[in-house]
Protein backbone atom coordinates (compact mmCIF):
# COMPACT_ATOMS: atom_id res chain seq x y z
CA UNK A 1 0.00 0.00 0.00
CA UNK A 2 2.63 2.62 0.58
CA UNK A 3 4.57 1.39 -1.98
CA UNK A 4 1.73 2.39 -4.60
CA UNK A 5 1.34 5.25 -2.21
CA UNK A 6 4.59 6.59 -3.49
CA UNK A 7 4.83 5.43 -6.67
CA UNK A 8 1.93 7.43 -7.64
CA UNK A 9 3.78 10.54 -5.86
CA UNK A 10 6.51 10.05 -8.16
CA UNK A 11 4.72 9.38 -11.52
CA UNK A 12 2.68 12.94 -10.70
CA UNK A 13 5.61 14.52 -10.05
CA UNK A 14 7.45 13.14 -13.24
CA UNK A 15 3.86 14.46 -15.30
CA UNK A 16 4.04 17.35 -13.73
CA UNK A 17 7.87 18.08 -14.53
CA UNK A 18 6.51 17.18 -18.33
CA UNK A 19 3.65 19.45 -18.71
CA UNK A 20 5.94 22.63 -17.27
CA UNK A 21 8.78 21.79 -19.37
CA UNK A 22 5.97 22.38 -22.19
CA UNK A 23 4.51 24.90 -20.82
CA UNK A 24 8.16 26.64 -20.63
CA UNK A 25 8.45 26.02 -24.44
CA UNK A 26 5.19 27.08 -25.76
CA UNK A 27 5.47 30.45 -23.73
CA UNK A 28 9.00 30.81 -25.48
CA UNK A 29 6.97 30.71 -28.90
CA UNK A 30 3.69 32.37 -27.42
CA UNK A 31 4.13 35.41 -25.80
CA UNK A 32 4.55 38.82 -26.94
CA UNK A 33 7.68 41.19 -26.18
CA UNK A 34 11.61 39.69 -25.96
CA UNK A 35 11.33 40.36 -22.14
CA UNK A 36 8.50 38.29 -21.18
CA UNK A 37 9.97 35.49 -23.45
CA UNK A 38 12.50 35.20 -20.98
CA UNK A 39 10.12 34.12 -18.65
CA UNK A 40 8.65 31.32 -19.76
CA UNK A 41 11.86 29.36 -20.20
CA UNK A 42 13.50 30.12 -16.99
CA UNK A 43 10.99 29.95 -14.73
CA UNK A 44 8.63 27.30 -16.10
CA UNK A 45 11.14 25.32 -17.60
CA UNK A 46 13.69 25.04 -14.63
CA UNK A 47 10.86 24.11 -12.41
CA UNK A 48 9.70 21.22 -15.07
CA UNK A 49 13.09 19.66 -15.58
CA UNK A 50 13.97 19.86 -11.59
CA UNK A 51 10.58 18.22 -10.48
CA UNK A 52 11.38 14.90 -13.11
CA UNK A 53 15.28 15.50 -12.05
CA UNK A 54 14.10 14.52 -8.08
CA UNK A 55 11.20 12.55 -8.79
CA UNK A 56 13.49 10.26 -11.11
CA UNK A 57 16.26 10.02 -8.00
CA UNK A 58 13.54 9.14 -5.78
CA UNK A 59 12.12 6.50 -7.70
CA UNK A 60 16.33 4.91 -7.97
CA UNK A 61 16.46 5.28 -4.78
CA UNK A 62 13.01 3.12 -3.95
CA UNK A 63 13.91 0.77 -6.59
CA UNK A 64 17.21 0.26 -6.16
CA UNK A 65 18.08 1.71 -2.08
CA UNK A 66 21.32 3.90 -3.61
CA UNK A 67 21.33 7.39 -3.25
CA UNK A 68 21.92 9.07 -6.59
CA UNK A 69 25.21 12.23 -6.28
CA UNK A 70 25.81 12.71 -9.52
CA UNK A 71 21.93 13.02 -10.27
CA UNK A 72 21.53 15.61 -7.42
CA UNK A 73 24.32 17.43 -8.60
CA UNK A 74 23.25 17.82 -12.18
CA UNK A 75 19.88 19.35 -10.36
CA UNK A 76 21.76 21.63 -8.15
CA UNK A 77 23.60 23.24 -11.32
CA UNK A 78 20.93 23.44 -13.63
CA UNK A 79 18.86 25.42 -11.13
CA UNK A 80 22.30 27.68 -9.62
CA UNK A 81 22.92 28.20 -13.64
CA UNK A 82 19.31 28.87 -15.03
CA UNK A 83 19.35 32.77 -13.12
CA UNK A 84 22.22 33.76 -14.81
CA UNK A 85 22.14 32.86 -18.14
CA UNK A 86 18.49 34.57 -17.88
CA UNK A 87 20.51 37.53 -16.51
CA UNK A 88 22.95 37.55 -19.79
CA UNK A 89 20.02 37.42 -21.83
CA UNK A 90 18.48 40.50 -20.13
CA UNK A 91 21.75 42.38 -20.31
CA UNK A 92 21.43 41.85 -24.27
CA UNK A 93 18.47 42.63 -24.75
CA UNK A 94 18.92 45.73 -22.78
CA UNK A 95 21.76 47.02 -24.46
CA UNK A 96 20.45 45.77 -28.01
CA UNK A 97 16.96 47.68 -27.58
CA UNK A 98 17.45 50.80 -24.73
CA UNK A 99 19.59 53.54 -25.30
CA UNK A 100 21.53 54.62 -21.58
CA UNK A 101 20.11 58.31 -21.81
CA UNK A 102 17.50 56.69 -20.99
CA UNK A 103 18.27 55.23 -17.57
CA UNK A 104 19.25 57.06 -14.58
CA UNK A 105 22.85 57.62 -13.93
CA UNK A 106 24.79 55.10 -11.23
CA UNK A 107 26.08 56.86 -8.70
CA UNK A 108 29.51 57.76 -8.24
CA UNK A 109 29.97 59.29 -11.93
CA UNK A 110 30.72 55.86 -13.33
CA UNK A 111 28.79 54.07 -16.48
CA UNK A 112 26.99 51.45 -16.62
CA UNK A 113 28.70 48.03 -17.55
CA UNK A 114 25.96 47.08 -19.54
CA UNK A 115 26.70 50.36 -22.47
CA UNK A 116 30.47 50.08 -21.80
CA UNK A 117 30.26 49.68 -25.84
CA UNK A 118 28.43 52.61 -26.80
CA UNK A 119 25.03 53.92 -26.32
CA UNK A 120 22.95 51.01 -27.86
CA UNK A 121 23.86 48.62 -30.52
CA UNK A 122 23.22 51.13 -33.73
CA UNK A 123 25.22 53.52 -32.15
CA UNK A 124 27.80 51.61 -31.00
CA UNK A 125 28.22 50.35 -34.83
CA UNK A 126 28.30 53.85 -35.59
CA UNK A 127 30.71 55.03 -33.84
CA UNK A 128 33.34 52.56 -34.45
CA UNK A 129 36.03 53.21 -36.68
CA UNK A 130 36.39 50.34 -38.21
CA UNK B 1 4.01 0.19 -13.56
CA UNK B 2 2.55 3.25 -13.31
CA UNK B 3 5.90 5.11 -13.23
CA UNK B 4 6.71 3.83 -16.72
CA UNK B 5 3.82 5.03 -18.44
CA UNK B 6 4.19 8.64 -16.88
CA UNK B 7 7.96 8.75 -17.94
CA UNK B 8 6.33 7.52 -21.49
CA UNK B 9 4.30 10.82 -21.00
CA UNK B 10 7.31 13.25 -19.81
CA UNK B 11 9.58 11.78 -22.71
CA UNK B 12 6.79 13.20 -25.36
CA UNK B 13 6.01 16.49 -23.86
CA UNK B 14 9.94 17.32 -23.36
CA UNK B 15 10.35 15.77 -27.59
CA UNK B 16 7.42 18.09 -28.23
CA UNK B 17 9.04 20.81 -26.43
CA UNK B 18 12.91 20.41 -27.97
CA UNK B 19 10.50 20.45 -31.61
CA UNK B 20 9.07 23.98 -30.31
CA UNK B 21 12.76 25.29 -29.40
CA UNK B 22 13.93 24.17 -33.22
CA UNK B 23 11.07 26.08 -34.60
CA UNK B 24 12.26 29.06 -32.32
CA UNK B 25 15.52 28.91 -33.27
CA UNK B 26 14.31 29.05 -37.01
CA UNK B 27 12.23 31.93 -36.50
CA UNK B 28 13.39 33.84 -33.72
CA UNK B 29 12.52 37.47 -34.08
CA UNK B 30 15.71 38.90 -32.43
CA UNK B 31 19.51 37.41 -31.05
CA UNK B 32 18.36 37.56 -27.81
CA UNK B 33 15.80 34.72 -28.73
CA UNK B 34 17.66 32.52 -30.78
CA UNK B 35 20.32 32.02 -27.60
CA UNK B 36 17.55 31.71 -25.02
CA UNK B 37 15.78 28.78 -27.39
CA UNK B 38 19.32 27.02 -27.73
CA UNK B 39 19.94 27.58 -23.76
CA UNK B 40 15.91 25.86 -23.68
CA UNK B 41 17.11 23.19 -25.76
CA UNK B 42 19.92 21.98 -23.60
CA UNK B 43 17.82 21.82 -20.24
CA UNK B 44 15.60 19.90 -22.58
CA UNK B 45 18.03 17.31 -23.52
CA UNK B 46 19.09 16.81 -20.35
CA UNK B 47 15.31 15.99 -18.82
CA UNK B 48 15.23 13.90 -22.22
CA UNK B 49 18.05 11.95 -21.37
CA UNK B 50 17.90 11.65 -17.29
CA UNK B 51 13.96 10.15 -17.81
CA UNK B 52 15.22 7.65 -20.44
CA UNK B 53 17.87 6.50 -17.71
CA UNK B 54 15.41 6.52 -15.24
CA UNK B 55 13.25 4.05 -18.29
CA UNK B 56 15.75 1.61 -18.92
CA UNK B 57 17.48 1.29 -15.42
CA UNK B 58 20.65 3.26 -16.14
CA UNK B 59 22.96 5.63 -14.91
CA UNK B 60 25.01 5.80 -17.73
CA UNK B 61 23.84 8.69 -18.80
CA UNK B 62 24.63 10.88 -15.31
CA UNK B 63 28.22 12.07 -17.51
CA UNK B 64 26.83 12.94 -20.88
CA UNK B 65 24.14 15.45 -18.67
CA UNK B 66 26.52 16.89 -16.59
CA UNK B 67 28.51 17.80 -20.23
CA UNK B 68 25.31 19.45 -21.48
CA UNK B 69 24.63 21.20 -18.37
CA UNK B 70 27.99 22.63 -18.60
CA UNK B 71 28.30 23.17 -22.27
CA UNK B 72 24.68 24.70 -22.47
CA UNK B 73 25.35 26.97 -19.72
CA UNK B 74 28.86 28.15 -20.78
CA UNK B 75 27.92 28.73 -24.16
CA UNK B 76 25.11 30.98 -23.45
CA UNK B 77 27.22 32.84 -21.25
CA UNK B 78 29.89 33.15 -23.63
CA UNK B 79 27.48 33.93 -26.58
CA UNK B 80 25.85 36.73 -24.97
CA UNK B 81 29.60 38.11 -23.53
CA UNK B 82 30.45 38.16 -27.01
CA UNK B 83 27.50 40.51 -28.10
CA UNK B 84 27.94 42.78 -24.94
CA UNK B 85 31.77 43.03 -24.97
CA UNK B 86 32.74 41.71 -28.33
CA UNK B 87 35.16 39.45 -26.49
CA UNK B 88 34.58 36.86 -24.32
CA UNK B 89 37.70 36.84 -21.88
CA UNK B 90 38.64 40.42 -21.46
Amino acid sequence: MMYTLLELVIAGLIVMGGLFGLVGSWGMLRLRDSMQRLHAPTKATTIGVGTALIASNAELFILEGRFAWEEFTITAFLFLTAPLSAMMLAKVHLWQNTSSLSVPKPMGGDSWGVWAKGQTAGEAAANDPS
Amino acid sequence: MIIAYAITFAMGCFALALAMNLWRIATAPTIADRILAVDTMTVNAIALLMLYGAQIGDIAVFEPSMLFAMTGFIATVAYCKYLLRGSIIE
